[in-house]
């Protein structure tokens, strides 16, 4: 019943199977964790909810709590709040929040923002693709080179681009444009080059001028194919932007899981790569809704 | 001036791809207001004949003359329906018919210079382009995508926009191939209808030979079986003929004896494949059509 191929599982059976593989997962994680620790109380490979969940608060959001030491190394105890609850308490919360340390965030922004810096440069490369694919003389001179070029492992390059640009953020941006651009290019001449030419001779016969054939005709109808590629790509440009980090930055996310390897912080790491996750989960299903609900003319 | 009262001639084009030979030597001259039907058989150049007098595509030798003038490329006075892919797939079916009108008057920075005179023309276009919907009967589903519509919609939106252009010439290719035979008969009829009022020259390539000959006022047959005694290869016009009646034309007619003896006659001496003509037998009686010997 299970391998057959017309089956047809109802609606609550569907739901079930498709959270059983997560729970699944948890549950065996638990156990694992709860029988190691039951052994050795200090074991760091498999971190325990708790101490995870302690970890990632403390990345969210850590307060700068002022202590004082005496001559012998002991605590000085003054009134000052230890954390959020006691600083609303006494008034103070204000300027604990802006005195904290708010490291999830930074690395957050940080990787974000080259993120951001990257997919303009990719979207540059879109319209490369768009006017390959329109203009037969850039097509000869640029499609064997950048297919070339596409075939070249970009993780292989970064030693060059990081002795050519320095460690700044240059190097980490290009190697994400590098490492994804040739293939975005790709797409977008292969789908303009499928756009069928009985379109662009209508477009001309209704006095469509060059620039018009190619924004008003041909861009809108390749450029939903494309955000979908893009959106696939996303993974790349994730997977560059944290083999960059991992060599050379000051914040990150990718920068941040190499630290704390060194300390082998499982209960930081752990969540990290949960966050990083989730997060390129939302962008790719924001994305995808979009998408379906804004180019509704796109044959299914 | 004798030339200047055709609007299309077509003067010895030939057609090459990769050395072979398509077209060899097409020979028309075409009156303002003619509606010419093309027919041959499968791989004769009908559509390579179009797409030079579209300008789509230059012929290695000869000429293409629209008014007396050289076609280069194709430009607003040929409109064309295309068997698929005439329509844009992400405007709906209004914004398709409006857009060659926003075309002609596109200024990039009308909309923020003068965005009343923008917006004013725009609702102009709007209604035209709803007079035109209302005429190919599509007003209901004009704001559904062309992958919403069925075949003969699709068609009927495309001829629509082709023609709030007012093009001196319609070029249709195979407009109806991918309809089913109801379908079929009600478009042909449909545009007739709009040829009547528009008075625009129709060049209508198809397969079927009833739809050519129901349809057309010249009939031109386009082949690459024939005798020639050089050893050429391409096609060439071996049929050129006036279609006697007179439009409009009733459906009925493609019942009486003289529709399908003409039917039965042309299917024999130009789209049988077996039944080589010698070029001097070639039946060119229309009074336009050119004979050329070589």
């Amino acid at each position: 019943m299970f391998f057959d191929i017309n089956a047809k599982p109802g609606k609550s059976i569907s739901i079930f199977l498709g959270i059983l593989l997560f729970g699944l997962a948890v549950m065996l994680y638990g156990s694992a964790s709860h029988s190691r620790h039951a052994d050795n109380p200090q074991d760091k490979l498999v971190p325990t909810p708790t101490q995870m969940w302690k970890s990632f608060s403390n990345a969210i959001f850590r307060p700068v709590i002022e202590q004082e030491f005496n001559d012998d190394g002991e605590l000085i105890p003054n009134d000052e709040p230890k954390n959020l609850r006691e600083a609303f308490k006494v008034g103070k919360h204000w300027e604990m929040l802006r005195n904290g340390e708010w490291q999830l965030l930074e690395d957050t922004l940080a990787s974000g923002y080259r993120v951001l810096i990257a997919m303009l440069f990719i979207f540059a490369g879109v319209l490369l693709g768009l006017y390959m694919g329109m203009f037969p003389y850039l097509d000869k001179l640029l499609y064997r080179f950048i297919l070339f070029f596409d075939k070249i492992p970009a993780l292989a390059v970064l030693p060059i681009l990081f002795i050519v640009f320095g460690l700044d953020e240059t190097a980490k941006i290009s190697l994400i444009v590098i490492g994804v651009a040739p293939t975005i290019i790709l797409d977008t001449y292969l789908r303009v080059k499928d756009v069928p030419k009985e379109n662009i001779t209508k477009g001309m016969t209704l006095k469509a001028s060059t620039q018009e054939i190619i924004y008003k005709i041909v861009f809108p109808q390749v450029f939903p194919k494309v955000l979908d590629t893009l959106r696939l790509n996303f993974k790349a440009v994730i997977l560059f932007l944290i083999a960059g980090e991992a060599l050379a930055a000051e914040a990150g996310l990718g920068y941040r899981i190499f630290v704390v390897r060194r300390y082998m912080d499982m209960a930081t790491i752990i969540p990290y790569v949960i966050w990083i996750s989730v997060l390129a989960f939302s962008i790719d299903f924001f994305l995808r809704r979009w998408i379906k609900k804004k180019f509704i003319w796109i044959k299914k | 001036m004798g030339s200047s009262d055709y609007c299309l001639n077509i003067n010895n084009a030939h057609q090459k791809y990769d050395e072979k030979t398509i077209l060899n030597g097409i020979n028309a001259k075409i009156k303002q207001g003619e509606f010419v039907t093309v027919v041959g058989p499968t791989g004769c150049g009908k559509s390579t004949t179009l797409r030079l007098i579209l300008g789509s595509e230059l012929p290695s030798k000869g000429k293409v003359l629209y008014n007396d003038i050289m076609i280069t490329k194709p430009d607003r006075n040929r409109g064309v329906v295309f068997q698929k892919y005439s329509l844009f797939p992400h405007k709906t079916v209004r914004e398709n018919i409006m857009f060659g009108p926003e075309l002609e008057t596109f200024n990039l920075f009308e909309p923020i210079i003068q965005p009343f005179r923008y917006k004013r023309r725009r609702k102009e276009f709007k209604v035209i382009a709803d007079q035109y919907l209302k005429r190919v009967r599509l007003l209901e589903h004009a704001d559904k995508y062309p992958n919403m519509l069925s075949g003969g919609q699709r068609q009927r939106a495309a001829i629509a926009q082709a023609m709030i252009m007012k093009p001196d010439v319609i070029l249709m290719d195979e407009p109806f191939g991918a309809l089913d035979e109801g379908t079929r008969e009600e478009m042909q009829i449909f545009t007739l209808e709009q040829w009547k009022d528009s008075k625009q020259t129709v060049l209508f390539i198809t397969h079927s030979l009833e739809e050519a000959i129901f349809m057309g006022t010249r009939l031109i047959v386009i082949s690459q079986y024939y005798q020639h005694d050089a050893g050429e290869e391409g096609s060439k016009i071996v049929k050129d003929i006036d279609i006697p009646w007179d439009h409009p034309r009733s459906t009925k007619i493609k019942n009486t004896t003289q529709f399908k003896d003409l039917m039965e006659s042309i299917r024999y001496e130009g789209l049988d494949p077996d039944h080589l003509q010698n070029i001097g037998d070639f039946d060119l009686s229309h009074i336009d059509s050119v004979r050329n010997l070589m």
